[in-house]
């Protein structure tokens, strides 16, 4: 496995959509700080991207990564390789590529910046690691998805509107419950709902990070007396970790069954 | 006629001071206590305290008297008792340290009280560690200057207020510090006073507080990291100029709090990086101008039953909320305002937008419909939300709406 993988990462690196993915967070990051020269400011514009971008990209790329690769994949089949370390090691290999854009493209103009002394060094750290998180999450589900569908155009479709789903439809539905339930305590249904949706628990996460949490008065002490426990905030990593866990386990049934 | 009055009167005048005599108090002095000398003297007399430290109890100032303490001597009440009772009137009291004032809750004991007199003058005093620091009650025509209140107050029921007038008319409060009390100042039933360039510093929980006040005015005093910045409450005719109310910050922390506070002015203040800028519930006639509301969570939240108020030229920069007015038949004005977040344009550039601003979000409304839904903040959904009912609104009051929205910064120069 751990050859695929590497074999796929390398093939990633090399490529011109994980230079551009790169170079695009590292002149967004660069202008940003050179624009308002604020670390904690930077940080809440970069928590928009992180949450509406990495989701997107992971999700097209792990789809068309799969695709793209079909043939190869083909010819490894047809070699005395385990199917699960195949798959798998693709997708370790996309997810940490992507990841590693990220890190990189965010990380290096920040510590320009000098962020490791400031006291946004948290904050930071904590961007960072959702930014990986939702990488690693949503190109398993694309890789889900697409074992799962033959049809390239089905396949870009569902991921598509699985990305829709956790990123705009989910908290729909959750406003429209919250208010068509408003008589009745919600703080525990709205704490539960958003830990559900690996987008909305890692907007908490650095919203209560960042200083904006105070705003949500009573809600926002229910969470952060939640999260602010240890037990509360391994319960959360724990739920972005299955996050992760549970796509690839998925993945790992569907390769073992399929035709090729 | 009248010159002879006048002249006698100077003589007059000229006797009494020549007459009035100094006391020292010191270890090594005639009088060592400040009680006998207090007891010596008579009205209109001096009495310098050298420095050290003073044990002696409360001390009654029953005379016309003037007392300065000289290299700030200390007058320690051991945590048992009142310190300072000023009961004449035309008292004099600088330059003295009192601490150790003890918490009582059966009587509300204070560092210097003022009792029933006028014409008080309480200058660079520092009080620490005090229940009340000073406090006021049926007294008038007064000065508070200049004096420092430091207290470790943690909650407010085991703690008093640093300033606290009861019953007061025409007192002066003016350049004082307050740190860690129940309230910084608090002010009961006091009319025509003026507070200003004071600083209240973490206070339990206001750091200016009016409680049935009328014809009073605050300006150019600081709000600091307070429990709310400053709370007006039943009280007429305020004025509130050139204020800073700054990180009130807390689950329910506002800069400045009204309610039922009715023809007031407030202008030229400035309500940086609170979690509310101004709370207000049924206010009427309240003039808000050239006010500066910066990165606020809600710049003004505005409940049901204000109504005939006037937002006019004020600045709103990156507050997460501009405004939340809950209910929709209000006929409150908000005109010739600047909003960061406005996106129309000028092109009779004559410095006015040409597209109305509506600075109630959709999620604003949301917000104060269901207060839970705010865990949804940042998300993309409610930046969509935010987008559509902008474009055509239909949730949000009609009324609430900024028909000529500044293109630029207020500054105070326009």
């Amino acid at each position: 496995m751990l050859k695929i993988l590497k074999y796929s990462f390398y093939d990633l690196i090399r490529s011109r959509w994980t230079y551009s993915y790169g170079g695009f967070y590292l002149l967004f990051t660069l202008s940003l700080l050179w624009l308002s020269n604020d670390l904690s400011k930077v940080v809440i514009s970069l928590m928009n991207v992180v949450l509406l971008l990495c989701p997107l990209i992971a999700t097209m790329f792990g789809v068309m990564y799969y695709y793209n690769s079909r043939e190869f994949t083909e010819l490894l089949l047809a070699q005395p390789v385990r199917r699960t370390s195949i798959f798998l090691g693709q997708y370790l290999g996309v997810a940490s590529s992507l990841s590693a854009s990220w890190v990189i493209g965010v990380g290096l103009p920040f510590a320009l910046y000098g962020v490791f002394g400031s006291d946004q060094a948290g904050n930071f750290a904590m961007l960072l690691f959702v930014g990986v998180v939702l990488s690693f999450v949503f190109s398993a589900i694309a890789f889900y998805i697409a074992l799962k569908n033959e049809n390239r155009i089905k396949g870009f479709g569902l991921a598509i509107l699985a990305w829709l789903f956790f990123a705009v439809i989910y908290d729909g539905l959750l406003l429209l419950s919250l208010s068509l339930l408003t008589e009745y305590p919600l703080e525990k249904f709205s704490l539960i709902a958003s830990l559900l949706n690996p987008i909305d628990l890692s907007r908490i996460l650095i919203l209560l990070k960042l200083d904006v949490s105070a705003l949500m008065g009573f809600t926002g002490a229910v969470f952060r007396k939640f999260l602010g426990t240890g037990f509360g905030m391994s319960i959360a990593f724990g739920v972005l970790l299955l996050w992760v866990v549970l796509p690839v386990f998925c993945i790992k049934r569907v390769a073992g069954k399929k035709d090729f | 006629m009248f010159r002879w009055i006048f002249i006698s009167t100077l003589i007059l005048a000229g006797q009494a001071v020549i007459l009035a005599n100094t006391f020292r108090v010191c270890k090594a002095c005639p009088a060592f206590s400040i009680k006998e000398a207090i007891k010596v003297a008579k009205s209109c007399d001096t009495i310098y305290v050298e420095s050290g430290i003073y044990t002696e109890g409360n001390i009654v100032i029953d005379k016309e008297l003037t007392l300065i303490g000289i290299g700030r001597p200390i007058l320690d009440g051991e945590g048992k008792t009142e310190i300072i009772t000023i009961a004449a009137n035309h008292v004099h009291f600088e330059g003295f340290v009192i601490r150790n004032v003890g918490i009582s809750y059966s009587q509300d004991r204070a560092g210097i009280r003022v009792k029933e007199a006028s014409d008080f003058y309480v200058k660079n005093n520092r009080v620490e560690n005090a229940f009340f620091g000073i406090y006021l009650q049926k007294s008038r025509n007064g000065t508070i200057e200049g004096n420092e209140m430091v207290g470790e107050a943690k909650d407010e029921v085991s703690s008093g207020n640093a300033i606290h007038l009861w019953y007061c008319d025409n007192v002066l409060i003016i350049n004082n510090i307050t740190y860690g009390h129940r309230d910084g100042i608090y002010l009961e039933f006091v009319n025509f006073s003026t507070v200003q360039g004071n600083h209240s510093e973490r206070n339990v929980r206001y750091g200016l507080h009016f409680m049935f006040s009328n014809d009073d005015v605050y300006r150019g005093n600081t709000f600091l990291d307070n429990g709310a910045g400053v709370a007006v409450m039943y009280s007429r005719r305020i004025g509130m100029f050139s204020n800073v109310f700054q990180k009130n910050w807390g689950p329910a922390a506002y800069g400045l709090l009204l309610k039922e506070i009715h023809d007031s002015n407030i202008e030229g203040n400035t309500f940086q990086e609170n979690t509310v800028g101004i709370f207000a519930e049924t206010s009427n006639r309240i003039v808000y101008t050239k006010n500066n509301f910066i990165q606020n969570g809600w710049a003004l939240k505005i409940s049901g039953g204000c109504q005939q108020n006037n937002l006019l030229a004020n600045n709103f920069l990156g507050n997460s909320f501009d405004l939340a007015v809950h209910s929709a038949g209000t006929d409150n004005l908000f005109d010739g305002n600047f909003w960061s977040d406005y996106a129309g344009y000028d092109l009779d550039k004559n410095g006015i937008g040409d597209v109305p601003h509506r600075p109630m979000k959709l999620f604003s409304y949301v917000v104060s419909n269901t207060p839970e839904s705010l865990v949804l903040l940042r998300s993309l959904f409610v930046d969509i939300l935010n987008f559509s009912e902008k474009v055509s609104p239909i949730f949000t009051p009609e009324n609430v709406v900024d028909n000529k929205p500044l293109l630029k910064k207020f500054t105070i120069y326009d």
